[in-house]
């Protein structure tokens, strides 16, 4: 299966990624290259099987634990500062971005 | 050409748990920004969800509520797509298998009786907020402002088929939907606050054609005014594209109030390529059947059942009972009010809620939860009526003296304080009678002559010396025996 | 360079040491800290904390002083940079978290920490844990001690380097398709991935979810027990974390518990320990591709079991193959979409120019992830995208099923353990960069998939074999159990460990230093 220049683009667009001409070029030919390994599970014939999300369900049902709805995180303007330490832009309590037109 | 508007609503309604879906935040509104978003609704690195067991719950009531079926395993599934209030910039939601299929919604649109089929409801993760107002970012750019407090509150996503044809049937189901979910007690219903919000899938089609138009979802409509303009405005805005030659294009559009019209919004997600996924840090939700026995008997009565069992029981009709059963709080009321009552008098207390407590409540902005005059002692006053104590009339004062806490607000001993007891002796109205007879011969005369009107006339002067209080039924006998003789 | 580790061949003689008083655990940890300041060549450490970790061994000395000791109180360890930590930065061996500080700990954090272990700092690791060589990091490659030319491994090559140098006693890793398994093998120490579900991910940076699973490097098979059975118990802050499996409750205690049975089990066989023991040795694994001195030590190790009593069972685990096209598939997709949370929004590296939101998250992100990110994440996009969703990642699911299958085919019904290499090769030579990004991937093929069947794996020193320049380098032989089967895995290879020495072995230092 053949990846062209345009979906290497898009795909970079959905990631998020910031190819250069050069970078997307070379992702171009690295992508064809992992295919043509990846390409090989297409061969398999896989009726009637099931996929494997979670791997103990081999021997056991695996089933979603959940926890009682209480607050255990109350929050606090010193907790969100500890919280928002790292973060490269803000005001006044808030995260900020480059202006989002909606 | 006659046009055919085919309408389907999905709701985002926010569960009242007191913590996030995922986390152990509080879902409190109107917090100082990012104070009740903790590690996991921030998404920093290493931070993993875990399921809240009251969202699942409120997802199973609703399920049954509307007769659904609630699935035994559904799976929770990544949206994946970049937002600056998607922290993890995806969204944990449910794709292929929700919590709940299928089920119905029955509702009045004018008086007519209509259903509608509900495709399915998930749960899912609400995202924060954005403020656009121009903050100032690290290179002093004008930003925009990320709140936090919000991601991660648990909606149920409600979705309807495309059965609507009209603006006040797609509003009137979304009001049944709405009083569904706050008397199940599964949403506070605030729309202000955003807990109750609907997109509208808006689409025509020549009257008799098979095949749908293109639609285009408006979103995040958050009154019912707005949603019938914003429907109204958007089926016109198609018609007359396609009338001009033009094709509706697919695409997600904002509801301006201030323009009372939609706009189509700038892309949120580039090519709607959402390479949903079963989220791995999930496994399956499994609810057993004994988890839902247990939900399903501690499910109140809901509206439509108890409707039914009061206008049987007591022999009210449906506008009384609507009134009653609007919430659980007034049909709670109403029962305990006809409980203490003979059974041929419900409706009297149906007429005594939907009238004097409801006027009396709307006056003063208040609740039926904190009513002055409790239950117990409306009965009361209302037994004073059964036993001919009051006449309605009189009944109104004491209501109102009632209210504002007089002698203790009760009935009795406001009747006793002001001497307002009913006059029943007909020795002493045949007294009054006589008196008034005597003292007004004019009308008499004119009643002689053949007015009716003068009879009234003549019990007013009877209630006027008697105070109001003497016994109405009795006066009218009175008069008669005296005047026909 | 006299090393000071070098008096304890295990953690049990530290704790006599440390007990006796012969040493406390401040002096300990200040002669690590020197030794590793004098080692920086190496690179296995990327962030040091000499406050935090002399303050962590001021509490252990309190907790040896107060008789509160457990086995690993003032046992040097240090923890791979994957695990979230307060104390020092956390960066996942990237630029894209460079000087990132977390607010809370990984739960491997906190529950070594409990014990009285000291920290000695953040270990070098492959960026986001892709990698198999340690080379693909935003802070330079980690080196093997055994050489300088050639890759400790990864993608918790700081770890198994740390460990094999002498600098610390322990070291705390990931295993995502092998990447404790395949470092411990090329540095020539022990080390184990439990079952999935056995070690919280909380406080784990997310690669690949369904296949991450934290584990110890270490000496010794016993020294892995001591801190497996530290860092495993339920967290109930991780929804993937095991309750129980097949009836055993996950905590803390169960490893020891049942290594101990196992252990005596053995013991009382006396001579021939293995007696009853069927080794299951995959036809698949001793192919072409397999260096011939790989296979020689491989095929001694398996000898001696043989020697010590046990049957070995040939068995075919017929999917061996499609274990690389698989982890390929469903390994980036799930890292894709765990991996979009850095957008310069809330932490992490942003751009200086930008002309929009889109721009600066794009721009940022690839300015701060590698080109092996990257990679995955286009990979991994493409995989879950419209269209490619079932021929790719469904597919890849249900192969996954049936690599699982076949393990679950011969473990109980053919034989009770599996034993084979690790790696094709020993250690390869660094720098390697002008191969196709797929030529690193095909080394894999004897790990990846214990993690597509979340089963529990380990590697331990088992020989040498001739490497690049001429060199002897280490070789691992793997161990492979069924679920929740840590306990038998090693006893297993504590008993062979008594009866080699091929675990004991240390890196020869030159006046240079190690490296």
């Amino acid at each position: 299966m053949a990846i062209n220049a345009s979906n290497t683009a898009r795909i970079a667009k959905l990631a998020r990624l910031h190819l250069s001409p050069e970078a997307q070029q070379l992702a171009q030919a690295e992508l064809n290259q992992i295919f043509d390994l990846i390409a090989e599970l297409q061969a398999v014939d896989t009726t009637g099987i099931v996929p494997l999300a979670h791997p103990l369900s081999m021997i056991e049902e695996v089933a979603l634990r959940l926890r009682d709805d209480a607050v255990t995180a109350p929050g606090s303007a010193a907790e969100r500062k500890r919280l928002m330490q790292n973060a490269p832009g803000q005001h006044e309590g808030l995260f900020l971005v480059p202006k989002v037109l909606e | 050409m006659n046009w055919e508007v085919v309408i389907g609503l999905e709701a985002h309604v926010q569960l009242s748990t007191a913590s996030k879906i995922f986390s152990g935040s509080p879902t409190l509104f109107g917090s100082a920004p990012n104070t009740q978003a903790n590690a996991v609704d921030m998404a920093l690195p290493g931070s993993l969800p875990v399921l809240n067991r009251g969202a699942v719950e409120r997802a199973i009531q609703f399920g049954l509520a509307i007769g659904a079926d609630v699935s035994p395993r559904s799976i929770f599934a990544r949206k994946n797509y970049f937002y600056p209030d998607l922290p993890k910039n995806y969204q944990i939601s449910q794709f292929e298998i929700p919590v709940v299929l299928g089920g119905s919604l029955s509702f009045s649109v004018d008086g007519q009786p209509t259903t509608i089929n509900l495709t399915r409801a998930h749960l899912e993760e609400d995202a924060g907020k954005s403020l656009h107002d121009n903050f100032p970012g690290p290179h002093g750019e004008a930003s925009t402002g990320i709140d936090l407090n919000r991601s991660g509150t648990p909606l149920l996503e409600i979705v309807s088929e495309p059965e609507m044809r009209s603006a006040a049937q797609a509003v009137a189901y979304a009001r049944a939907l709405h009083n569904l979910v706050v008397w199940l007690g599964i949403c506070d219903g605030n729309m202000q606050e955003g807990s109750f919000r609907i997109d509208a899938n808006v689409s025509v089609r020549p009257l008799g054609q098979k095949e749908f138009g293109t639609r285009t979802e408006t979103k995040n409509v958050n009154s019912f005014r707005f949603l019938e303009r914003a429907i109204l405005f958007e089926v016109q805005r198609q018609i007359e594209v396609i009338e001009d030659g033009g094709k509706v294009i697919q695409e997600t559009r904002l509801y301006d109030s201030d323009r009372d019209e939609t706009r189509s919004m700038r892309s949120k997600e580039d090519a709607h390529d959402y390479r949903y996924f079963p989220d791995p840090d999930l496994p399956p939700l499994i609810i057993s059947p004994e988890w839902v026995a247990e939900v399903q008997a501690n499910m109140p009565e809901l509206p439509q059942q108890l409707s039914e069992r009061f206008a049987q029981t007591y022999g009210l009709t449906e506008v009384d009972t609507l009134q009653i059963c609007h919430n659980r709080e007034t049909a709670a009321y109403f029962e305990v009010v006809v409980s203490k009552l003979p059974t041929n008098q419900g409706k009297l207390a149906a007429n005594w809620l939907n009238g004097e407590v409801l006027a009396a409540l709307n006056r003063d902005n208040l609740d039926i939860d904190v009513c002055p005059v409790k239950a117990e002692q409306l009965a009361a006053l209302l037994n004073r009526i059964v036993d001919n104590t009051l006449s309605n009339k009189i009944a109104r004062e004491v209501f109102a003296a009632m209210w504002v806490g007089e002698s203790g607000g009760e009935p009795d001993s406001i009747i006793e304080a002001k001497g307002l007891k009913q006059i029943n002796d007909s020795g002493a109205i045949d007294t009054m009678v006589d008196g008034v007879l005597a003292a007004h011969p004019a009308i008499v005369e004119e009643y002689r002559a053949g007015k009716q009107k003068a009879f009234n006339s003549l019990v007013g002067q009877v209630m006027k010396v008697a105070q109001g209080k003497a016994n109405p039924q009795q006066v009218n006998e009175a008069l008669k025996r005296r005047l026909d003789c | 360079m006299t090393q000071i580790l070098n008096d304890f061949p295990n953690i049990a003689s530290l704790r006599s040491a440390l007990d006796s008083r012969k040493i406390s655990s401040v002096e300990l940890t200040q002669t690590l800290l020197n030794e590793i300041a004098a080692q920086t060549k190496l690179n296995a450490f990327v962030d040091i904390n000499t406050e935090l970790s002399l303050a962590q061994a001021k509490s252990a000395d309190e907790m040896i002083a107060s008789g509160s000791a457990t086995a690993l109180t003032g046992i040097p360890i240090a923890h791979k940079d994957i695990f979230v930590t307060q104390g020092w930065h956390t960066t996942a061996g990237s630029n894209i978290l460079k000087g990132y500080k977390s607010p809370f700990d990984a739960h491997v954090v906190e529950q070594l920490l409990q014990v009285g272990t000291v920290s000695l700092g953040k270990l070098n690791c492959d960026e986001f844990a892709m990698g198999s060589g340690n080379e693909h990091s935003a802070f330079g490659p980690a080196h093997n001690p055994w050489h300088p030319k050639v890759v400790p491994g990864g993608s918790s090559g700081g770890s198994a380097a740390a460990v094999a140098a002498g600098l610390v006693m322990a070291a705390t890793g990931t295993d995502t398709g092998g990447s404790v398994r395949q470092p411990a093998s090329l540095c020539g120490v022990s080390g184990i991935k439990p079952t999935y579900g056995t070690v919280s991910r909380f406080g784990m940076i997310a690669y690949a979810s369904s296949l991450d699973q934290a584990g110890p490097i270490a000496r010794s098979a016993h020294d892995l027990m001591l801190m497996l059975d530290s860092m495993s118990n339920f967290d109930s802050r991780d929804a993937t974390s095991i309750q129980t499996c097949r009836g055993v409750a996950n905590q803390h205690g169960r490893v020891k518990q049942d290594f101990t049975e196992h252990d005596q089990r053995f013991q009382n066989l006396g001579a021939k320990p293995f007696a009853g023991l069927r080794i299951g040795v995959p036809e698949e694994y001793f192919g072409p591709g397999l260096d011939n001195g790989v296979a020689k030590a491989v095929e001694a190790a398996i000898a001696q079991f043989e020697a010590l009593g046990a049957q070995r069972v040939s068995i075919s685990l017929p999917h061996t193959r499609l274990s690389i096209p698989a982890y390929y598939v469903i390994a980036p997709a799930e890292a894709s979409s765990n991996l979009a949370r850095y957008d310069a929004i809330r932490y992490g590296h942003r751009t200086e120019q930008y002309t929009d939101l889109t721009d600066m998250t794009a721009r940022s992100r690839s300015e701060g992830f590698g080109a092996e990110v990257q990679r995955r994440i286009m990979v991994g996009t493409y995989v879950l995208s419209h269209g490619y969703y079932d021929a790719y990642y469904l597919q890849a699911q249900r192969i996954r099923r049936l690599i699982a299958e076949d393990y679950q085919a011969v473990l109980g019904p053919q034989c009770d353990v599996i034993l084979g290499p690790v790696n094709p090769t020993v250690a390869p030579p660094m720098g390697k960069t002008d191969q196709s990004p797929t030529a690193e991937w095909l080394a894999d093929i004897y790990t990846l998939s214990l993690n597509l069947a979340g089963l529990p794996g380990m590697s331990i020193p088992c020989g040498f074999a001739p490497g690049f320049d001429g060199s002897s380098l280490p070789v691992g032989l793997q161990l492979i159990g069924n679920y929740f089967e840590e306990g038998q895995l090693l006893a297993l290879a504590h008993h062979f460990q008594n009866t080699t020495d091929w675990h004991a072995q240390r890196p020869k230092h030159s006046e240079k230093g190690a490296v």
